[in-house]
């Protein structure tokens, strides 16, 4: 519990300089001028102390208007119009030893969004570093990002789609089996065993339950000739069912994994976090091993041949049941690594966090064609690069997802059996 | 324990306009799964469309109550047709992909606080049912149960739409239309090779199932005065394939049947798991797990009905969607 206070302590000393960067100061009240519209601020300090005596002024055109912070720092400029202005701080009436923060733009150009005040914000001292990325920079961090964010995605979605490809299931519950990944590395780590064998035993759950949902459940309902219908609507109640049981053990809160914050480093032109560094080694690494293994072991050619004709590859002397009970090890194990790189990524632990990327996972495999693994993995990384690249063209981080589905919707239109898939996908 | 109590809130769920909601819009699933063998996942999209769609065009726009219903049914209709275009003429397993993609797209965009002004974003919105308690024609009173005139004037009206609705879809069921709705499902290219138009067929039925949907989510949002986004995730969609499979696939009464099962249950279960937890008999659990564990059942329960009684409390084995 005291681990779990210190944690969270830690995380909001990291993100409050953060948030005072960022997040606007509360709004001063309007001065005593003639204007209706106004810019306004406070000028803090580091250490949160008021900054007076500073002169700032707006300039538009041939209006010009000046202020002086006052007692507490506040300062309001009234301008006639809303428009755009050019605010400059003169830096020669800063009190000493006090100096813009790195990267604070002065003077700057500030426009007016629909309201009739404008915050301005200037950071001072050295704590608050505003990063003020190009374009080109911030295109190659969030391309970098989606590529590791893609391959995590690629994880679950190479399990789903072998699943796919073998046993004709949809398996709504694979969410379910992503989340079990982090939520048991969380759980055998919070019971004091070392950080990597609670990921050995993770990823061991992970395929223990894969094992146990073909064994108990999948291969009966195989064996009695259900319907793939039928089977989808079963792994829904399934779904629901895990995701609860998660629930009810775990609880609604957000938990970190250890070593879940990290600065960022600096690798050539690309800034990224050793996280996300090793989320994407980590994830290639695994789908080539496993790509490896497809095509040129005996195991993996006759997954692949179940995956093509089941009725065949058991004439041909296949155990097709034992190639489809490995099928679901490999993709539960999959499922809780992806978990597990998913709970770094965000970064955080939740009972929901599989069915949140499910669909982003099902838009991955449709992508590249339903049942094929070179499609699951290609279209997953379509995916997560999309997904992140949205935001860097203007889309509104709230809405990132909603590009991914909508692009799924697209392809659907165009090229229903996705990029790699054939044409039989099309009922 | 206070059976009394807990048997009588039960009994309130029977009639109350939530299990009206679920009623409707689990009637939208029936016309789309049980008869036409389409899987749509999205029905909380459909629900979300006619619940926001009602209270944007009342309250941006300041419409009134009707024409406010008449442009949620618009817009679901609509977005029938949009989902419909894609991927009708894909397999059933696409369709249902897309679809749930498509309901949580509605989700994302009624949540985003780019659109605040219109959607009121995470916190939704409310005061929208002023219109329609104007036209109340009960008194102030106690009636039925202790109830308000306004807690009976929404059941009233819930459950007339509710009927009209059973009759509506029972007499399309039964005519010539119904006949080749149940055709495509049975053998899709049977009735194609009769030279019907499957496609027109299909989306019609899409069409229908959305408005139900729709007309869903304006009983589930007026007696709560507010629609909030969090109301309309997959979830929702999975309780309603709970209750359409408890009360029967291809028939009009098993939707109204199994909504009310649903809710009765979900009453009982909580009443009692509290009860126990209050008296000291259970210790194991605590009131917030007792709700969770209600969904576990439901989910288990989803998987059971799925497995050993697909056709449900009513329906008919021979006339399942699916071989």
């Amino acid at each position: 519990m005291g681990a779990v206070f210190a944690a969270v302590a830690a995380l909001l000393l990291i993100v409050a300089p953060a948030s005072q960067a960022t997040s606007p100061a509360p709004t001063p009240s309007p001065s005593a001028t003639t204007f209706q519209n106004s810019i306004s601020g406070f000028l803090r300090g580091d250490d949160r102390a008021p900054i007076v005596g500073v002169t700032i002024t707006a300039t538009s055109g041939d209006f010009t208007g000046t202020a002086k912070s006052s007692a507490n720092g506040a300062w309001t400029i009234g301008v006639p119009t809303q428009g755009t202005y050019e605010v400059k701080l003169d830096e020669s009436t800063l009190p000493q030893g006090i100096k813009l923060a790195d990267g604070q733009e002065n003077p700057r150009k500030v426009t007016f969004s629909q309201t009739s005040n404008l915050s301005v914000i200037f950071a001072f001292g050295k704590g608050i570093v505003i990063q003020q990325q190009d374009f080109g920079q911030n295109l190659i961090n969030r391309l970098v990002a989606g590529l590791s964010f893609g391959l995590l995605l690629a994880l679950a979605a190479v399990g789903l789609s072998l699943i796919f490809g073998t046993t004709g299931l949809t398996n709504f519950a694979h969410g379910e089996m992503v989340t079990l990944g982090a939520v048991l590395v969380f759980a055998f780590n919070a019971m004091n065993l070392p950080f990597w064998l609670s990921i050995i035993l993770a990823l061991l759950g992970g395929g223990l339950f894969g094992y146990v949902q073909d064994a108990g459940l999948w291969k009966p309902l195989r064996r009695r000739g259900t319907g793939l219908v039928p089977m989808m609507i079963v792994s829904i109640g399934l779904a629901l069912a895990v995701r609860y049981v998660i629930q009810f053990f775990f609880g609604g809160a957000t938990q970190q994994l250890p070593f879940a914050q990290s600065a960022e480093i600096q690798l050539g032109p690309i800034s990224i976090s050793p996280n996300n560094l090793w989320s994407l080694v980590i994830s290639a690494v695994v789908i080539a091993l496993l790509g490896i293994v497809l095509l040129k072991t005996r195991l993996g050619k006759a997954t692949r041949a179940v995956a093509d004709n089941p009725a065949l590859a058991a004439a041909s002397g296949i155990d097709v049941d034992s190639v489809i009970r490995i099928v679901w090890v490999t993709g539960g194990m999959l499922a809780s690594l992806g978990g597990i790189l998913w709970a770094y990524y965000r970064p955080g632990v939740t009972f929901d966090m599989g069915s949140q990327i499910l669909l982003l996972i099902f838009a991955g495999v449709t992508l590249g064609g339903l049942g094929t693994v070179w499609g699951a993995l290609i279209g997953s990384i379509i995916v997560g690069i999309f997904v992140e690249l949205t935001t860097v063209f203007g889309l509104a981080a709230d809405l990132k997802y909603v590009g991914a589905l909508f692009i799924m919707i697209i392809v659907l239109l165009i090229r229903p059996q996705g990029i790699l898939g054939r044409r039989e996908r099309v009922g | 324990m206070d059976f009394g109590f807990i048997f009588s809130s039960a009994a309130g769920e029977l009639f109350s306009p939530t299990t009206a909601a679920y009623a409707l819009a689990t009637l939208g699933l029936a016309v789309h799964f049980g008869y036409s063998g389409l899987l749509n996942f999205g029905q909380a999209g459909f629900m979300a469309v006619g619940a926001y769609g009602f209270a944007i065009s009342t309250l941006t726009f300041g419409v009134p109550f009707f024409v406010g219903l008449l442009i949620a049914v618009v817009s679901s209709a609509i977005f029938a047709l949009l989902l419909g275009i894609p991927t009708l003429r894909l397999r059933a397993d696409y369709l249902a992909i897309v679809t749930i993609a498509a309901a949580e797209i509605v989700r994302y965009i009624v949540t985003t606080n780019q659109l605040t002004a219109i959607t009121g974003s995470a916190n939704g919105l409310a005061a929208f049912e002023g219109d329609f308690y104007a036209m109340n024609p009960f008194p102030p009173g106690t009636y039925l149960m202790g109830m308000n005139n306004r807690d009976f004037f929404i059941r009233v009206v819930a459950w007339v739409v509710v009927a009209l609705c059973c009759t509506l879809v029972w007499l399309l069921m039964r005519s010539p239309w119904g006949r080749v709705l149940k055709g495509i499902r049975e053998d899709e290219n049977a009735v194609r090779s009769l030279g019907k138009n499957v496609y027109a067929y299909k989306m019609q039925a899409l069409i229908i199932g959305g408005v139900l949907g729709a007309l869903a989510g304006m009983v589930f949002t007026l007696p709560r005065g507010a629609v909030q986004p969090a109301n309309y995730g997959t979830e929702l969609t999975f309780f309603l394939y709970t209750c359409l499979l408890l009360g029967g696939l291809g028939t009009v009464l098993g939707p109204v049947i199994g909504a009310m099962i649903f809710w009765v249950v979900l009453s009982l279960t909580q009443g009692i798991l509290y009860g126990l937890i209050e008296s000291g008999t259970i210790t194991w659990l605590n009131t917030v797990q007792a709700g969770q564990l209600r969904y576990i059942l439901v989910g288990v329960a989803l998987m059971l009905l799925m497995i050993f009684r697909p056709q449900g409390v009513l329906g008919n084995k021979k006339e399942l969607a699916f071989a």
